[in-house]
């Protein structure tokens, strides 16, 4: 854009009549209990918990608090389930899977509307990202389960048995599809454990369950807290356990299943490096740096939350930033409007806010676009650290937040050397309109997923997962089959 | 008169030489006297990996495979003294094909195993395998030769490099392979193999914050211990055969690395 443009642009004071999705399409019950076995039952513990709007505070239902009871009866369920569910023809059980997607299709304004209830990410994503690709993953899934043999050539693929699979918050019923539907596929069965401040779409999913009539026991659901996660991971009875959640839940359940045999996949934290090579087209490159790092609130394992910009155009590339960050829209997620929602819990925000005074105090330079935050609920504005040095905490640490830490550098070594200067390795994200040298940063950079002028795609085809620790094994494509199979010979 | 014949000393092999257990230790294994590796050698052992790690994984798979190539014909004119030290001529030649085998692998594993992927949009997307980086290796007791050999070559032909622990009890097969490695043109550090007490080598590399993977098949019941260690960093751990040779022990050592671009004019 030249700069006349911008400054006509800067001139619009940008005002939108709201836009709401009515939520009137979604009822949620009073109370869920756990889905085990094919039925709704109480817990054995006799807990509940409510899960509420972060947007607003308002509760929107409770839910049972499973514990390790309830979690003995959910793997008791999908064991009985096994042998009926791993020996139907793969053909039937692929069809199934295909029922399941076209459900989530033909429901998904409802489930669209839901999850930004119950998680605060604006309607505008969960519409547009999250229940798409969640239909995408049954329906691409659905496909394998009767050419499995195809997939692994020289091995004989067979199911593992019950996988137990804990999801994180910030994608719920899309991190719900990208495990429950290769385990299926696969010819396992499942004790899904949702997280703790999102549950609510992951118990209409086993409504989902029953519409395509899928077996009793296939599917079961486990609503909880960490210890009910923790009493999963410790049973005794499972065959498989697949994490998505934080780097350090997921070395605690590494060191758990040590010597125990049991098969596992984490996918853990990250860190990523954006970098902005000074030929790039450097508003496009803005645009993938704000979708980067403030789609889902920074609520993304693979967020771009390190901007590495070569120093001749940083300051071009942080003034238009901070431009688009003016005209980024936060609030109700349930509008037509919204960029950046709500902050997922209490606690996320405190997180949040910790870190960020660090980076205070470390010596970065904090911007944040003004924007008026509703008063219920938790948010945070978007924002920007500029001189920022690579010790910082907020250019180490996993912020989760909608918190960019910016960094220069020099040459192509320099952006390689700092892009890999961390713990992590989950993706990264390189501009430049030069291929031969999107090529030599993609070979060089050691990351899962390598980003090249664009940012945050994701395809049920397409492999994800980490390097170092950002934990081990892939989801999506053949390759994410694999964490779902044993093989004899 | 009779000659007196020159005996061989038995020591490390680390960074592409053979020195001495800093340490100062050995320990005598029917008679010979073999190096103790201390903790201070596996950490020395996994900086020279480390180094080497850039120049075996940037080179090219066609290269790679050549230089495994050298390998088995280095351990080929080495046969006489590496059945002495294994259970004989036939482990040695199952080694030596073993080591050309995975040679072979070298440039075509990304075709077997990385993918071209039709996402739903106009994006060019692809999976490439690369190695995870350094991987140390708890070598089976038995075979020997063969047990080090089935371990340390799916680790390598990818392009990773390795940290060896001989097993306890046969040793020398370690290192008379290590002869073998070091002139093959392999690049120092990209195979290093500590011989010792296994029981005290094995959890410094499976704590190492900088050893990316552990193949544990050699580990026996410490394999618990050392899975818990390799949760520190979020380890890739691996367990496969002694003796046999398959993709799906290369494929546990490699990352799926999936590049996106978009697709337009």
């Amino acid at each position: 854009m030249t700069d006349e443009l911008e400054q006509r642009h800067a001139a619009i004071d940008w005002e939108y009549a709201s836009a709401p999705e009515s939520r009137t399409i979604v009822q949620f019950r009073d109370r869920y209990g756990l889905v085990i076995g094919g039925e709704e039952i109480d817990p054995a513990s006799g807990e509940w918990f409510t899960t509420a709007s972060p947007a607003t505070e308002e509760p929107l239902a409770e839910v049972a608090l499973a514990g390790a009871k309830d979690v003995d009866r959910a793997v008791a369920a999908a064991r009985g389930a096994f042998d009926g569910w791993s020996r139907l023809r793969p053909a039937e059980r692929s069809k199934y899977l295909f029922r399941i997607a076209r459900i989530l299709q033909e429901r998904s304004r409802e489930l669209a509307v839901a999850e930004s209830l119950d998680g605060g990410k604006p309607i505008k994503e969960s519409r547009d990202v999250d229940l798409p690709l969640a239909a995408a993953h049954f329906f691409y899934h659905a496909g394998w389960a009767d050419k499995l043999e195809y997939a692994f050539p020289n091995r004989t693929p067979r199911p593992l048995g019950v996988a137990a699979q804990i999801i994180p918050w910030n994608f719920p019923l899309l991190m719900l599809a990208w495990k429950v539907a290769p385990a299926l596929a696969c010819g396992n069965t499942v004790v899904l454990k949702p997280a703790e401040t999102t549950p609510l779409t992951a118990l209409m999913f086993a409504d989902v369950c029953r519409q395509a009539e899928l077996p009793a026991g296939v599917v079961n659901i486990v609503t909880g807290d960490g210890e009910t996660g923790h009493a999963l991971v410790q049973h005794p009875d499972i065959d498989k356990l697949a994490f998505t959640g934080s780097t350090e839940v997921g070395k605690a359940i590494q060191r758990e299943l040590a010597g125990r045999g049991v098969p596992h996949t984490l996918e853990l934290g990250g860190k990523a490096a954006n970098i902005v090579f000074d030929d790039a087209a450097l508003d496009q490159a803005v645009e993938g740096i704000v979708n980067g790092i403030y789609f889902n609130q920074g609520h993304v394992c693979c967020a771009g939350s390190r901007l590495l910009v070569q120093e001749s155009v940083a300051d071009t590339v942080v003034a238009k930033l901070k431009r688009r960050l003016s005209t980024l829209r936060v609030g109700d997620p349930l509008d037509k409007n919204t960029d950046v929602g709500a902050i997922n819990s209490k606690a996320q925000l405190d997180r949040i806010r910790e870190l960020v005074a660090s980076g205070e105090e470390e010596g970065a330079e904090l911007y944040q676009a003004p924007c008026e935050l509703p008063e219920h609920g938790y948010w945070f504005p978007p924002t920007v650290f500029t001189n920022v040095a690579q010790s910082y905490r907020i250019a180490q640490e996993e912020i989760f937040g909608p918190v960019l830490s910016v960094m220069t550098f020099r040459t192509p070594a320099e952006a390689l050397e700092k892009a890999n200067n961390t713990a992590y390795g989950l993706s990264a994200g390189v501009w430049t309109e030069k291929g031969s040298r999107i090529l030599w940063m993609a070979e060089r950079l050691r990351a899962g997923v390598v980003w090249a002028n664009t940012f945050n795609r994701f395809d049920p085809a397409s492999p994800f997962g980490g390097y170092k620790e950002s934990g081990f094994g892939r989801e999506g494509g053949r390759h994410g089959l694999e964490a779902y199979l044993r093989f004899d010979g | 008169m009779s000659r007196l014949p020159v005996r061989k000393t038995y020591k490390l092999f680390i960074g592409g030489a053979f020195p001495r257990s800093e340490s100062g230790r050995t320990y005598a294994v029917d008679g010979t006297n073999v190096a103790r590796a201390s903790r201070k050698d596996a950490r020395d052992a996994v900086r020279a990996a480390r180094g080497a790690f850039g120049t075996w994984s940037g080179m090219t798979a066609y290269n790679r495979g050549q230089v495994l190539y050298r390998l088995a014909e280095m351990m080929e004119t080495r046969s006489g003294d590496l059945a002495g030290v294994c259970s004989g001529h036939g482990e040695v030649e199952r080694s030596i094909d073993r080591v050309v085998w995975y040679a072979g692998w070298a440039d075509k594993l990304a075709q077997v195993l990385g993918a071209s992927n039709p996402v739903a949009g106009p994006y060019f997307n692809f999976t490439v395998p690369e190695p995870t980086g350094v991987v140390a290796v708890i070598a089976p007791a038995e075979p020997p030769l063969e047990g080090m050999v089935s371990r340390l070559l799916p680790a390598l032909v990818s392009g990773n490099t390795a940290v060896a622990v001989a097993s306890s009890e046969h040793p020398l097969a370690g290192i008379e392979l290590a002869e073998a490695v070091a002139t093959s043109d392999m690049p120092a550090g990209a195979v290093n193999i500590l011989t010792g007490d296994r029981d005290e080598l094995a959890p410094v590399l499976a704590g190492h914050m900088d050893v990316n993977a552990i193949d544990v098949t050699g580990a026996g019941e410490h394999t618990g211990e050392l899975e818990r260690l390799a949760a520190g960093n979020v380890k890739r751990v691996v367990r496969g055969q002694a003796d046999g040779q398959s993709l799906w022990d290369i494929e546990p050592l490699l990352e799926m690395k999936t590049v996106w671009h978009p697709i337009g004019v």
